[in-house]
């Protein structure tokens, strides 16, 4: 609280990005979120942000109306102030320099961040995920594979986790030299079984194979993997840079396997970049999207020169790759890049995802980021800039991921229980700090954290308001015809995703969502279902026998005439209010501020649908002030704060 | 050798018949329909009769009734009530191709309208007519402004005096306000779509290349415009409550295109499946699209044929966007769209045949075809163009005009791509969740929910107490 020597400023005005409108209310800062409060009672938006979430402030250079404050955040949100004063403006500025970047990990949200929950349901919270369980799911340890201790002390690899699995012919010997001669000690170690198959995918960083060392433990190592799987006699080794990477990286005394060296392996580049050129691909592509008034064709050559797309597309075909090898051939692959924490976790989860239609759930989709991403050590306190860090460490690694999967999505709209909403939600989460899960660049600095004693996993809380999250379109038989998906990766099938990138633009959204109508039909129909049962059972009791009310019949076949667009659009099925029953409600009178029940009263247009924020280009002579609807906020995730 | 040329010179020659009468639409029988049936949804008498609110200021006038007036026009057109058939006359004289302002739409909430007509014929002598400046002034009746869309930019339409064409000056029309909006038409839009399925039909690009590709067919920019400049007509009618001409030079393309998206925005009346044909059918068919020149080839053709152009897909783009933007608001689906988009350029039909009503009649297209629309709303196909989650409202829907916001309309362009299948599967699964609602609530409920969804939305009259109050 030290840092903050203005904690409330009035008459602040907001203005909105894309167009010219703005609305002016009272700037709240508080020890974890920057809050304004819209000051007209009958709309009162409030937007809350997180200090965590903030990436970067910037003051502009004094106008006649104020001081501009320009707010940049990780979730996408671009929110543009103007103080009225210059000191004012300037105390804001500076506290918030100063609450953005924690320089301990004490001082992020998940330490104070209270749900009202006693321990034993916050134990419960982080028992959900038990990646021992979903390694037997898949059918390990079995004849071939089982579980080594070697690195119950991290001696070997401070970045894996404790329990790892590696062939049962991989003694502790072949282990540690193995670890010897990779990048980091992150040697060749079982991520995925597909056990119709018994092919594995393992994971590792690159060898330190230089121009021309080699390592005979190493050598075992891919040997004893390759054994390991009977219906191939060869396996694949997927280095995920591009060629030119790996061969600078020789000068380092590091590299790729020659091929000459290790017998039975097909060794393949497959270029994805590394993370600063990510990082660099974000950048240009949020300039471009978040520039006003955009015309088409700066708005597609901007989209191609940033080069974005083209990114995803390479982890995907890269998964594609890796699912065929395994699926089709039934060959084991091993996959790695440099480090082995950032491509090769997209490519191993991607690659699982479309082999298993377990991940393709909401849960299973939790272990599979649990496993890959949390538990093999992906740097996210790094990546998303958590604490004070290198700008060279911070890169969208996974936010390109969920990119990924989003795009599987839109093909495969009946494939996911989960809707693009838990994709943005989890990505609002690894930058908010409010949870335990992503902290941290390893498990065991989690655990040196005490992350489970004294924060709460963001799982538990996702799986409590799941409705949220559901996809109504999805199938469980789809799964069952199509095990493994096999997208198309024509350039035309990946598309912007505008509900990320965009998602507190309002004016940018679809007005209405067939996502959200079709769920709220389908609620309904669970309810009258239930309701026909519960009048079904009250009948029996009288003693009247049930015969069907209302035989059901089954929908019958249309004969529809093809091709819909995406279903999967539009705004999330969220009211705040939701949001905030089970958080807390103290904070100067909450209640008070949240919007009236009839914010949507007074509209004449849909859903925040109107003409000046679609800005056509404002007639001349038009007349009058221009009556805008009211705005309902799309506050979704954003914490609310329990101080 | 032989045979395979003989067999291709005559598909060359049957594809591109250059008889009406010759044309497939006149040979198809089938077995259960017969060919006096009604033909066509509507007319504009009916229209006129049904419009209540037309009636106090607006008369039918037959003044084409020999398609001497204007070629293009139907038979009879709505005009002001003041304006005599003698004015009109002299208008059409004055206005390329004799398209003089008529009526396309009127407001039903503030009785404001949109016409639509040609250039005036001012030439580079400035040319006035006195009694099309009177129309116009009939047509704002003693409110203070309208607006004039000219869909040129400002430089195209001093350069169409050069050619006796022009544009409506300020001081001869002075209660209007013109406003330039630049849309491309004929050849460009073709070449357009061209390139645009040229880019579609090759799976190998990289995704750079691609989006270069669809950069550089410069699509979905008419669709951009399309839609904005709908949305501004809108905005002149809905918003500031003044009325609208349309028109660009021949007033047959973008002009019916701008003002018909208009109305789709403004008017719930047209986003049912028989608004929405009746629509088509009033500004595209009756006001004289020349279909059989706009429609012959779409973008395959060798030919190069100069009256070639894709207005109408245009038009189904544009509408798709809108029904994205508001998937509920659209009582037909997707499927329609994509039916009409087939039939425009090959159909079964006599509808999109010929290029004006005038035409029309000579050929016998009534007598000797079968009415696309009236089988599009026959009770059994009907419900296969039915979007299952609409929800009418009262509103305008405004669509979003954000490069972000417009997509390339997949379901047409990539047709024919496999991933097609997956969206057919989540398409029937709305409607059986859909289907399995209104079995399970009963046909009340399903209908509750629609007419409180408008409870809430208010109608104009609040915005003005809102205005009064501030």
């Amino acid at each position: 609280m030290e840092h903050i020597r203005t904690p409330k400023v009035e008459q602040v005005k907001l203005l909105d990005r894309f167009n010219n409108k703005s609305v002016t209310g009272t700037l709240h800062l508080t020890a974890t979120h920057l809050i304004f409060v819209e000051s007209n009672s009958a709309s009162a938006q409030e937007i809350w942000i997180l200090h965590h979430h903030i990436a970067s402030v910037e003051k502009l250079s004094l106008t006649t109306s104020g001081c501009p404050l320009l707010i940049q955040c990780r979730n996408f949100r671009v929110v543009h102030f103007v103080i009225p004063r210059e000191r004012d403006c300037h105390d804001i500025y500076s506290s918030l320099l100063r609450l953005l970047r924690p320089v301990s990990y004490d001082e992020l949200y998940a330490f104070s961040y209270n749900p009202k929950q006693n321990d034993q349901q916050r134990e419960e919270g982080w028992q959900l995920i038990d990646l021992a369980a979903e390694f037997e799911r898949m059918g390990v340890p079995c004849d071939q594979w089982q579980m080594t201790d070697v690195n119950r002390e991290y001696k070997v690899c401070k970045t894996y986790p404790r329990d790892l699995y590696v062939p049962i012919t991989a003694s502790k010997p072949i282990i540690v030299g193995s670890s010897k001669f990779r990048s980091k000690g992150r040697f060749p170690v079982l991520t995925y079984f597909y056990q119709e198959k018994k092919a594995a995918v393992c994971r590792c960083s690159q060898p330190l194979s230089g121009f021309s060392a080699r390592c005979l433990e190493d050598e075992h190592m891919l040997q004893a993997i390759s054994k390991a799987n009977h219906n191939s006699r060869y396996i694949y080794v997927m280095d995920t840079r591009p060629k030119l990477n790996a061969l600078a990286n020789r000068a380092a005394g590091k590299g790729y396997e020659n091929e000459d060296n290790y017998s039975n392996i097909r060794f393949q580049f497959v270029g994805i970049e590394n993370i600063h050129v990510m990082r660099g691909s974000l950048q240009k592509l949020l300039e471009v999207v978040g520039t006003r008034s955009l015309s088409m064709p700066d708005y597609l050559v901007g989209l191609e020169n940033s080069g974005w797309l083209r990114h995803i597309k390479a982890i995907m075909d890269a998964a594609i790759f890796l699912a065929k090898a395994v699926t089709v051939e039934g060959a084991s692959v091993l996959v790695h890049c440099s480090d082995g924490w950032d491509r090769t976790a997209q490519v191993c989860a991607l690659g699982s995802l479309l082999m298993d239609p377990n991940y393709r759930t909401i849960k299973g989709f939790m272990v599979l980021i649990e496993k890959d991403w949390i538990s093999f050590g992906h740097k996210f306190a790094d990546r998303c800039d958590q604490l004070y860090t290198e700008p060279k460490e911070v890169s969208p690694i996974f936010t390109q991921f969920l990119e990924c999967v989003w795009q599987l999505t839109e093909q495969f709209p009946q494939a996911f229980e989960f809707s693009e909403w838990f994709l943005i939600q989890i990505h609002e989460h690894i930058h908010s700090c409010q949870f335990g899960n992503f902290l941290g660049n390893s498990q065991r600095q989690r655990e040196d954290l005490q992350l489970k004693e004294r924060t709460y996993s963001l799982w538990a809380h996702l799986l409590s308001e799941k409705q949220l999250y559901l996809n109504p379109l999805y199938s469980p038989s789809f799964a069952e015809s199509h095990p493994v998906l096999e997208p198309s990766t024509q350039a035309y099938h990946f598309k912007f995703w505008r509900n990320m990138y965009h998602q507190y633009d309002r004016s940018m959204h679809p007005r209405q969502s067939i996502l959200k109508q079709v769920l709220t039909l389908k609620e309904s129909n669970r309810e009258l279902e239930a309701t026909v049962q519960a009048l079904k059972t009250k009948l029996q009791k009288f003693g009247v026998s049930t015969s069907p009310l209302k035989p059901k019949t089954p929908p019958t076949e249309r004969s529809l005439p093809p091709r819909p667009q995406s279903l999967i659009l539009g705004a999330p099925l969220l009211s705040r209010k939701e949001v905030q029953q089970d958080e807390d409600e103290e904070v100067f009178g909450e209640e008070a501020l949240e919007d009236p029940p009839a914010s949507t009263g007074g509209e004449r247009t849909v859903e925040g649908s109107s003409a000046t924020e679609n800005g056509y280009g404002d007639l001349p002579g038009s007349f009058g002030p221009k009556n805008e609807p009211t705005v309902v906020t799309l506050e979704f995730g954003v914490a609310r704060m329990t101080c | 050798m032989e045979e395979c040329l003989n067999i291709a010179s005559s598909i060359e020659a049957l594809s591109a018949l250059e008889s009406v009468t010759e044309m497939y639409p006149f040979f198809y029988r089938p077995s259960h329909l017969t060919l006096h049936g009604p033909w066509g949804l509507s007319s504009t008498e009916k229209y006129y009769k049904q419009t209540e609110r037309l009636w106090d200021r607006w008369r039918v006038s037959t003044v084409n009734s020999d398609y001497s007036v204007c070629p293009s026009y139907p038979h009879a057109v709505i005009v002001p009530r003041e304006v005599d058939d003698e004015k009109l006359v002299q208008s059409a004289r004055f206005r390329q191709g004799g398209r003089f302002p008529v009526l396309s739409y009127c407001h039903h909430r503030n009785g404001m309208v949109i016409m639509r007509s040609s250039q005036p014929l001012t030439g580079a002598n400035r040319k006035r007519c006195k009694e099309d400046e009177l129309l116009l002034q009939a047509v704002i009746d003693g409110s203070l402004l309208g607006y004039i869309i000219d869909l040129r930019s400002t430089q195209q339409a001093q350069q169409a005096r050069m050619t006796g064409g022009g544009f409506e000056s300020k001081s001869c029309y002075s209660h209007w306000k013109r406003i330039h909006r630049h849309h491309e038409r004929g050849k460009v839009l073709q070449e357009s779509l061209i390139k645009l399925v040229e880019a579609c039909s090759d799976p190998s690009h990289s995704v750079d290349r691609w989006l270069s590709k669809l950069e550089n067919s410069k699509w979905l920019s008419h669709v951009h415009s399309a839609l904005s400049t709908a949305g501004l007509v809108v905005e002149c009618v809905e918003r500031d409550g003044h009325s609208v001409l349309v028109h660009g030079s021949e007033g047959t393309d973008s002009t019916l295109l701008v003002s018909s998206l208009a109305q789709l925005i403004l008017d719930p009346a047209s986003r049912t499946l028989t608004g929405f044909l009746g629509l088509l059918e009033r500004d595209w068919i009756q006001a004289g699209h020349p279909f059989q020149q706009r429609c012959a080839h779409s973008a395959y053709s060798h030919a190069r044929l100069k009256q070639e152009c894709p207005s109408f897909l245009l038009l189904l783009d544009c509408v798709w966007q809108v029904w994205r933007q508001f998937p509920l608001a659209l009582e037909f689906s997707e499927a329609l769209l994509l039916r009409l988009a087939q039939e425009v350029y090959a159909s079964n039909y006599g509808t999109f045949l010929c290029n004006n009503e005038q035409e029309r009649c000579a050929a016998g297209v009534k007598e000797n075809t079968h009415c696309l629309f009236q089988s599009l709303l026959s009770p059994d196909i009907e419900e296969q163009y039915l979007n299952p989650l609409y929800e009418p409202t009262d509103l305008a829907i405004w669509p979003s005009v954000h490069p972000q916001s417009l997509q390339l309309w997949t379901g047409l362009f990539l047709r024919w791509t496999e991933y097609a299948q997956n969206m057919e599967e989540a398409r029937e699964e709305v409607w059986s969740i859909v289907k399995e609602h209104r079995e399970r609530a009963g046909p009340d409920r399903t209908n509750n929910t629609p007419s409180t969804h408008c409870d809430t939305l208010t109608p104009f009259e609040n915005l003005m107490d809102e205005l009064t109050i501030l």
